[in-house]
Formats: structure tokens, sequence, C-alpha cells
């Protein structure tokens, strides 16, 4: 028999998945013995202490692993890696963690829902997203998948008393498991071709034999579908509204930000770092891919009456801006996408934490209709609601639009003036139905009919949703999370350099 | 045609005879049979007694979460049996890895028989 070599195991460089997964242990373990009544609040105050442990573990690292000076750490027999991409990442998760476990604080407390186990699942989808980060193998990329996923399957049917939760939680499982399969069908055609399932490995082969063709080029591209699917990107991109809208809102926040910059952050180093030589090849797939989102996103936004839809629609154009990123393959494409990334996970989880507000209890409120006099009732919910949406708009002095911005100019600058013009034209659509849910909160009731379609005119009603919308409940930890998203949107938006810089210094290995 | 896609005609053809071989049995004795129609004939087989109430019948959930609790100890035994076999090779890292993994499995054990889950009510 063959000896079996053991790989060295670079703790530091898994530190912070340890953390989250020996915390969701913990939290798994205490539940069980602590009846979750008597606990109050230290379930979310320990799910906040795990996750920023996590960050602060690998951002020791960061002056060490980026820039261009910048030595990454590869660990586990070279399966996982620490580079200034992965901790920037690990950023942008960690991130959304923290915020979501804000949200959900106080809307499993008003839902009356199992408080630790959500935690427990949330702090293990995070896990994967961080695996998935820095991951240097198909396989280990897989497996950061399935942790986010599965984790997340379950998330978005944690409702259990709404019929809509448990449908999304089923559509996504199903959808997801079938690109699951997808992906893993394109980790074994890569394999079949070049031999590896390092990413090195396949970066190295791809430059020094003679390319296989066919089978290569089905390899990334079944990749390509099953990480598409993840970041909701068109055409694969279905499953999207109706999970976005039935899930509980915090987990659909989560879900936009941390699933799609797990999913970005996998796409990014897959395609750049393993396929990078046969960029020409993957560039138009991804130009359809991007400029699809793009259109549909936008397009079919503007039609939805509900706003969890609409916000799932919008997210939908916004992975087609990440994938202008991608598509331009240089190092400030990787840079734009990563500021998106990054900016998105603010604006979208300042966005839903309002939505998680106005939801009301039952998490059912979400009609454009709903939010009509919001801006009488609740100011400062509704200017700061305007203020993420027109970020997500672009609207300059905002993150969104240095995010945009990032990724347009990478674009231009390798040539791709279509693509750079249709994601302008499909910001000024997208900007139609942001300003529209803007337009209902702030007109009175009988003004807003002509907006919002089919919506019934009538003073009494509308006094009624006023009066309604007057007694919302914010719980501090979400108007925190409001909070920090408003002065990160604004403050990026107004003093870039520091996050751009940020992003700039995230170098990929290997580009 | 590429020497890879001719390595794929095996398979081509030992489906498409496979097809041919079903198709055949099936015709033949759809051509064969005597045809002599009767109501018993047609009612659901149920090991030969009359069938009771419809077909379509719900089953405990409960035996879900039964069915979900033996696949994770299935799981644990296919991992375990090889590195029984190499525990030698393997040393104290494996030793140390299957505790993890059994440590993580047992918890999940644990949660479920305290949120009650192996008690039939």
């Amino acid at each position: 028999m063959l000896p079996i070599t053991l790989p060295e195991v670079e703790w530091i460089v898994l530190a912070p998945e340890l953390i989250l997964v020996v915390g969701a242990l913990t939290l798994l373990l205490v539940s069980t013995f602590v009846p979750s009544r008597r606990a109050g609040n230290s379930w979310s105050m320990f799910t906040l202490a795990v996750t920023g442990a996590a960050l602060i573990s690998t951002l020791g690292l960061w002056q060490e692993v980026s820039g261009p000076q910048g030595v990454p750490r590869l660990g586990l027999a070279d399966a996982i890696v620490l580079d200034g991409f992965a901790v920037f990442v690990t950023v942008a998760i960690g991130a959304a963690v923290a915020m979501a476990v804000l949200l959900a604080d106080g809307y499993l407390w008003r839902e009356r829902l199992d408080q630790p186990g959500f935690y427990v699942l949330l702090l293990l989808s995070a896990t994967g997203g961080l695996l998935m980060a820095k991951a240097n193998d198909l396989i280990v990329v897989f497996l950061g998948l399935e942790i986010l996923s599965i984790a997340l399957y379950v998330l978005a049917g944690f409702h259990r008393r709404r019929s809509e939760s448990s449908e999304a939680a089923i559509k996504y499982f199903v959808l997801g498991s079938f690109s699951s399969a997808i992906f893993l069908y394109g980790v074994a055609l890569t394999y079949g071709a070049t031999g590896t399932t390092n990413l090195a490995g396949i970066a190295e082969f791809l430059r020094s034999a003679i390319v296989p063709g066919g089978v290569l080029y089905a390899g990334f591209g079944l990749l390509l579908v099953g990480l598409g699917f993840k970041v909701a990107a068109v055409p694969f991109h279905m499953w999207t509204p109706d999970v976005y809208q039935g899930s509980p809102t915090p987990v659909t926040a989560f879900m936009a930000a941390a699933a799609k910059a797990a999913g970005f952050a996998a796409l990014l180093r897959i395609m750049l770092s393993a396929f990078g030589s046969q960029r020409l090849e993957w560039q138009p797939i991804v130009w359809v891919m991007a400029v699809a989102s793009l259109v549909v996103g936008s397009l079919l936004a503007v039609v939805q009456t509900d706003v969890k839809r609409m916000l799932a629609y919008s997210s939908i154009s916004h992975a087609g801006y990440i994938l202008i990123g991608l598509h331009a393959a240089t190092e400030r494409g990787v840079a734009g996408s990563l500021f998106y990334l990054l900016a998105y996970t603010f604006m979208v989880l300042g966005s839903f934490a309002v939505v998680t507000i106005v939801g009301r209890r039952g998490d059912g409120a979400h009609r454009l209709d709903d939010y009509r006099g919001l801006g009488r009732a609740r100011p400062g919910l509704a200017f700061c609601l305007t203020v993420f949406l027109l970020a997500q708009a672009g609207v300059p002095f905002t993150a969104g639009f240095l995010a945009k911005f990032g990724v347009i100019a990478a674009s231009v600058a390798t040539g791709s003036y279509a693509l750079a013009v249709v994601g302008m034209l499909a910001a000024v659509v997208a900007t139609f139905f942001y300003l529209r849910l803007i337009v209902v909160m702030y007109m009175a009731a009988d003004e807003t009919a002509a907006v919002v379609d089919g919506a019934a005119p009538g003073g009494d009603r509308g006094d009624a949703v006023v009066a309604s919308a007057a007694g919302l409940e914010l719980p501090p930890a979400v108007g925190l999370v409001i909070g920090v998203a408003l002065a990160f949107t604004i403050g990026a938006g107004v003093l870039p350099e520091p996050m751009l810089d940020f992003a700039r210094h995230a170098t990929l290995l290997a580009l | 045609m590429s020497e890879f896609l001719r390595q794929y005609l095996t398979v081509a053809v030992f489906a498409a005879a496979a097809v041919g071989m079903v198709a055949l049995m099936l015709g033949t004795g759809r051509l064969v049979r005597p045809r002599r129609p009767q109501p018993q004939k047609y009612l659901n087989y149920e090991c030969g007694v009359d069938p009771v109430g419809s077909g379509w019948s719900q089953s405990q959930v409960r035996y879900y979460i039964f069915a979900l609790l033996f696949v994770m100890f299935d799981v644990e035994a296919v991992f375990i049996f090889p590195w029984a076999i190499r525990l030698e090779a393997l040393s104290v890292f494996g030793l140390v890895e299957m505790l993890v993994f059994i440590v993580i499995l047992a918890l999940g054990l644990l949660y479920a028989w305290r949120k009650g889950v192996l008690r039939w009510v």
C-alpha cells in the first residue's frame, strides 16, 4: 500500500472558518440546554462576537498578503489560499453576517421564531461563503458552495407559518441542487481536460500544454452555469424573484449580499486564476450574461408591484454590473467588481433593513401600496430608504455611483464600448423604478394612484396606511444597521479613496 | 470523428442495443399475448389482497426525521470503514480528524434529542 502524505494545516489561513464553525457548534450546544426565553439578546450578541473574532483573525494578515508586494499564503496542500482578494471578500461577507444578525434579532422576536437555530445556520452559511472566497481548488469551491447553500435553503424556509417561505425554500432547494450538480459536472469535465482540480495547476497546464478544446470549454461553461445560478445572473435567474420574495426579509438581505459576494468571489477566481489564458473563449459568454442580466433585471423590475420582488430584479441587474468587471478580466476590472460587491452589500442590507420594518408583523406588507405615505409618517425611515435606492440607481456622491463608474471604466479601458453603453442605459431604466418607490413614499395617497398600477384611489385608505406606518416599531439594532449602511453609502461616496484603495490592493493570486 | 468521440460510440451502440432489446421484448409480448379484460385485473396491486382506500395516502412526517437521522449515521459508516482500515497509516492526525467528525455528528444527534425528536408521541 502507498504511504499517505498528510497536508500541512495552516491554521491561520483557516482561522475565520474555524472560528465561525466552532462558534456555530457552541451556539447549537448551548441552545439545547438554555431556554430561549431566558437568554434574551445573548444569542445575537454571541453571534456578533463570533463574526467579529473571525474578521479580526483574518484582517491581521491584510498587510502581509495585499498589494503588489503582498505574498499570498497557501494552505492545506495548496487547496486554499489567503490573498488580498480573499481578505476583501471575507470583510464583505462578515459585514453582511453582522448586519443580518442585527436585523434578525428584532425580526425573530417579532415573528416569534426560534432564535439560536437561525444564528447557527447563518454562521454555517457564512463559513461556506468564506471558504468559497479562498478556495484554490475546484473541490473546495464545491464544498464551500454546498455549505453556503444548504444552510441558506433552510434559512429561506425559516418562517414556518408563512407558506410563501416554504415555497421559497423548496424552489431554492430544487433549483439549487440542480445547479450544484451542474457545477460538479463542470468540475469533472475540467478535471478530465486538465488532469487537476487545483486552480493554479489548471492555469499551469493550460499555459504549457496544447489546449484540448471541447471538453475544457464544456467544463468551464458548466462551471459558469453553476455559479451564475448562485449570483443570479440571467439566464439562471428564474428562482430569484420568488425566493427573495418568500424568504424572511433578513434572510433575503443576507442572500442578496453574502451569497452573491461568495458566488462572485469563486467566479472571479476560477475564471481569472485558472482560465485566465482562455479569456478569449469565455469573455463572449460573460458578455452575453452581463447584457442579459442588465436588460432583463432592469426591465422586469419596472413592472413589479411588490417591493421585495422589485429588489430581487434589481439584484439581478446588479449582478450584470459585477459581470462587467469580470468581462474586463483586468486588475482594474477585479477591483471594480470587488468595490461593487462591498458597496452593494451595504446598500442592499440598508434597503432590506427598512423593508423588514415596513413588512410589519407577519412579514407580509411588501406591496408598493404599503409604502404609501411613509414619508409623512416616518420621515427618517423614508429618507434612509431614499438614499439607499438612489445609491442603487447610481446617483453621484453615493457608493453606488463609484461602484458603477468603476466597472464601466474598467470595461471602457479594455475597449468593450457596447457593454459600457448597455450598462449606462440599464442604470437609466433602473432609476425609473427606484424613483417610483420614492414617489410612492412621499406623495399623498390620491396622488400616487396614478403611479401604482391598479391601486384603488381614496383618501380614507391612504390615511389608514399612514396611521399604521406611524406605528411601525424600529428596534435599536435595526436602527444601527440602517445607520451603518447609510454612513457607508454616503461616506464611501464622498470620500472614496480608502475603500477604493482597499479594493485595489485586494490582489488576486496569479492574475 | 475524433478519437475521443469514437470511444463514446461504444456507449451509444450499447444504449441503442439496450433500448432495442426492451422494445423487442415488450413488443413481442404485446403481439402474442391473449387479451381478456376483467375488472379485477385493473385494481392496484397490493400483495394479492383487495386494496383498501386510495392509492395516494400520507405517511407520517416523523418517519422523515428518522430517515434523516439514519442517513447521518449511514454516511458516518461510509467514512469510518475505510478510515479504520488505514488507521495506522493515517496515525494521530487521522484519529483526531475522525474524532472531530464524530463529535460534530454527535452534536447533531444531541440537538435532535434535546429538541424531542427522538420521542415517539
